[in-house]
């Protein structure tokens, strides 16, 4: 029998050779440096979420931002994740508790030793800007108890009629001037300049265009881009502590030259395994990654020659693609605008919409959804979202499991197979079609 | 086909590798099905995968001497002649493994541990195996039961009947025999069997002739053409769970998921919805007219529901996995099963048993849960559209077709549902259908 018996290969150490790269990781370890040194340069932390976030207007504060969700990534990459998440099962929370938490509380419960080592200081202000998600609340709140520090409820409303009434906007100006940006001033004990905030958004945008930029450079054949597993780390620092800093622009600028050169050369997407080999797949992704096993993850994609040429998930901490930048001239309306914009707080047909564009405007083969177990909020209605797109594009779709840094629901050999056979689906009606044509 | 111009025969080969067992099938270049095999996956997928093919091929044999002795149907003992050089051959190889085994228990023996009672254990298994070896042509006889009808499960029942008799007669400890034999058959199982088929089909048809009388009278010729055929194995494509794990490369790969939905049209052109239940994964596919897939959903890290779950539960009720479909169907009020959790059903169960519930009543309850489960499935992968064709393992198991029609009924309404006897070769056969289309027959 002319079988052959391969052998799983050794995967290589992924070098940080670009200098967009070299940079982003600069950042990273310089913000959790300044972090773990807060308590001893008496900066002021506030922990406040990604989606939302108003990393300007803390700015204007003079605090050091904590964003938990980033802390519990960071963990999953690193794979400490998964002894958090059992330590906060040991504490009472159940398994269906979103692992983002689970992490989090987990973290805390054993001294709070952040991903550089060193441990993560109390917050002096909890932030909770409400964008869509129904766990942010309940982590709060859970927060709250433990640190009893100052904690500000930044409202959203919900884009339920797929768009932004003005009532909407003033509602959160309100809010912001009333009682979001006092507390801020009062924990802070410094005034509040909103010509500083506006020299901050001037500074969002200038990022905000080069991130677009990059992002939509996967319209190209070949893709220069993997804009979900690439696209992690290009969100990093726009959706992180870094929108509105001269770093961001520095490091979306590099980025930006860097695209360039491959869409020059005709270079597909850069990955673990080295330059993507041919591209045979495009497609768009709804849902996050999952952590905990990124680059095997990431690995059953590319060596399949499959390319993530447009993402919900690179759209969960701003939406920036149909338009929207910060606005100096109108700094207390754009940052309302950019939390009502946010993807997590769009409703169910504006992301029916969103994906089916995509498809379109990117030239994919299809929708491929992975859906996170624990996570209550984004997974309900995706099979929904799932017919619906492909009953208006045509093209096949495909649905698989794992979730966000719980390494147990990641279960390698079941999602290579869905993803396999997703592939093979999409060559097969490609045959069909030209074999009809 | 006329076989007397036809020395050299295209095949292509499909090999489904599943949790539980291996299956080939062999199409020839008319998409006709020629020979099918299956195996247990034992713990060598590779040899589980050459195993399976050389069944398919030694079945493909035989449908090319049933070919070629078509137009000899008529002639006295004909037919009777092939069922028993079958019968014959099956005990042939049979009897091959058995020696393979003997020797390779003997040479257990051999081990330090074994120096001061090697000459009386050696006595008493070279007894056992001559024992089995003995009764071996009964278990092959006409209309003899062997189920399953794997090497290891046949030659394991007996090897254990026959070891407890002989270690007490004997004085030694019956589980040093045992031991003996769980190191062996691992070994055995794991030696693809000798590739000397021409010798095998020789004794059989010596055998056959004993029992059936002489086979002169039919045209020798035509068996001789059939026997020459050279079977070439032109593309091969390997499916299965585990995928990761194929012993296949990459080019000879595809879903399993793409094959079980081509296999399901190939057997009912009208097929629209698919739903397999193998030992350790459920599927729901959803297929087009020309059997490509439109979409699926199955089971995700949890076998609950799986094959596997009624395994388990005939192991606890010590039951033969075959047994419980029939008791289950004598239920009239099935028991409302709550978990479909294996490890929670085994508590469930003997909680149920201890307040005096009927096997029959819980078996159909069992049932039921994991037909609940799988119609989930497919509702999550579109629904049921007509026709709908159920396939793998436990497609074969009547209790539970009994619960999936009442559901489709229930949930979907009047719908064809298609269950073919060979359904667990769909996976196979769509597997061998994309060799045929690989290799641009």
């Amino acid at each position: 029998m002319s079988t052959i018996i391969t052998h799983p290969k050794v995967a290589k150490a992924w070098v940080f050779k670009d200098a967009s790269m070299a940079k982003q990781k600069e950042m990273m370890n310089r913000h959790y440096g300044r972090l773990a040194d807060a308590p001893q340069t008496g900066e002021k932390v506030a922990s406040t979420f990604v989606p939302g976030n108003l990393n300007e207007l803390l700015m204007c504060f003079g605090f050091a931002v904590n964003l938990p969700e980033i802390n519990a990534i960071q963990n999953g990459l690193r794979k400490t994740s998964g002894n958090f998440v059992m330590e906060a099962e040991k504490i009472g929370h159940s398994e269906d508790v979103c692992t983002y938490v689970k992490s989090d509380i987990g973290m805390m419960a054993r001294g709070n030793i952040g991903p550089n080592g060193r441990r993560l200081p109390d917050p002096d202000v909890l932030l909770l800007s409400c964008t869509g998600c129904f766990t942010f609340m309940k982590w709060f709140e859970l927060l709250r108890e433990r640190y009893r520090c100052e904690t500000i409820m930044f409202h959203t409303p919900y884009m339920a009629d797929g768009k932004i009434a003005p009532d909407m906007v003033k509602y959160m100006v309100k809010q912001l001037e009333k009682d979001v940006i006092p507390k801020l001033e009062r924990v802070s004990g410094v005034k509040f300049d909103i010509d500083r905030l506006r020299e901050y958004l001037k500074k969002s945008a200038r990022a905000e265009d080069d991130l677009v930029w990059v992002l939509q450079s996967a319209k190209a054949t070949p893709s220069p881009i993997d804009a979900y597993f690439g696209g992690i780390y290009y969100i990093g620092p726009i959706f992180g502590a870094f929108r509105g800093t001269d770093d961001a622009i520095e490091y979306y600028k590099f980025l930006r030259e860097e695209i360039e050169g491959r869409l020059a050369q005709g270079k597909g997407p850069v990955t673990p395994g080295g330059d993507m080999g041919k591209e045979r797949y495009r497609l768009v992704v709804e849902g996050p990654p999952n952590y905990t096993n990124f680059r095997q993850f990431w690995k059953m994609f590319y060596e399949e020659g499959a390319v993530v040429v447009a993402s919900s998930y690179t759209k969960v901490g701003g939406t920036y693609d149909f338009g929207f930048r910060h606005n100096p001239d109108k700094p207390l309306e754009s940052l309302a605008e950019y939390c009502l914009n946010v993807y997590t707080n769009r409703s169910l047909p504006m992301r029916v919409d969103m994906l089916e564009n995509y498809i379109g405007e990117y030239e994919a083969d299809g929708l491929l959804i992975n859906s996170i177990k624990s996570c209550n909020s984004f997974s309900a209605g995706q099979l929904l979202i799932m017919r619906e797109v492909e009953r208006r594009t045509g093209k096949p779709a495909a649905f698989i499991e794992t979730d966000l840094v719980d390494p147990r629901y990641f279960s390698p050999a079941n999602v290579k197979n869905r993803l396999e056979s997703y592939f093979q689906m999409i060559e097969q009606k490609r045959a069909r079609a030209r074999a009809a044509g | 086909m006329d076989f007397r111009e036809s020395w050299h025969m295209k095949t292509f080969i499909g090999i489904d590798l599943g949790s539980t067992t291996a299956k080939a099938v062999l199409l020839d270049e008319n998409r006709t099905v020629i020979g099918r095999g299956i195996t247990n996956s034992r713990s060598n997928y590779g040899t589980a995968a050459r195993v399976a093919a050389g069944e398919a091929r030694i079945d493909a044999r035989f449908t090319l001497l049933r070919r070629s002795l078509a137009p000899a149907a008529g002639e006295a003992g004909a037919a009777g002649f092939l069922a028993a050089l079958e019968r014959a051959f099956r005990l042939e190889q049979f009897l091959e493994q058995l020696a393979d085994l003997e020797e390779t228990c003997l040479g257990q023996l051999k081990s330090e541990r074994f120096a001061a009672t090697a000459g009386a254990l050696s006595e008493v298994l070279k007894a056992v195996f001559q024992r089995v070896r003995e009764e071996a042509p009964e278990l092959y006889a006409p209309g003899a039961r062997r189920k399953p009808d794997f090497f290891r499960d046949i030659a394991g029942s007996r090897f254990h009947a026959h070891s407890e008799i002989a270690a007490k007669e004997a004085g030694v400890a019956l589980d040093t025999l045992l031991d003996a034999y769980d190191k062996s058959i691992v070994e055995v199982e794991n030696r693809p069997p000798s590739g000397d088929l021409s010798a095998k089909l020789k004794r059989a048809a010596a055998r056959a002739a004993e029992s059936e009388g002489d086979a002169s009278h039919l045209p020798q010729d035509r068996i001789e053409d059939a026997l020459g055929i050279e079977l070439e194995e032109t593309y091969l494509v390997g499916t299965g769970y585990g995928r990761a794990t194929l012993p296949f490369s990459k080019e000879h790969i595809r879903s399993e998921i793409l094959c079980h939905g081509l296999g399901a049209h190939m057997m009912y052109p009208r097929t629209r919805t698919v739903l397999d239940i193998g030992g350790q994964d459920t599927k729901g596919i959803q297929v087009d007219g020309n059997g490509i897939v439109e979409n699926f959903q199955m089971n995700d890290r949890c076998a609950a529901g799986c094959g596997r779950y009624l395994g388990y539960i005939a192991d606890e009720m010590n039951m033969g996995l075959h047994e419980l479909g029939p008791l289950a169907m004598k239920s009239n009020r099935p028991a409302r099963i709550n978990s479909t959790c294996t490890v929670f059903a085994g508590a469930e169960l003997r909680d149920r048993l201890s307040l005096g519930e009927k096997r029959e009543d819980i078996l159909a309850g069992l049932h039921r849960a994991i037909i609940l489960r799988a119609i989930s499935i497919v509702s999550r992968s579109g629904g049921v559209t007509n026709e709908f064709t159920f396939t793998g393992g436990v497609a074969k198991n009547d209790a539970a077709v009994r619960e999936l029609r009442k559901l489709v009924e229930e949930n979907y309404g009047g719908v064809t549902i298609n269950i073919d006897p060979d359904s667990i070769y769909t996976g196979a056969l769509g597997a061998a259908e994309f060799a045929r289309r690989a290799a641009g027959a």
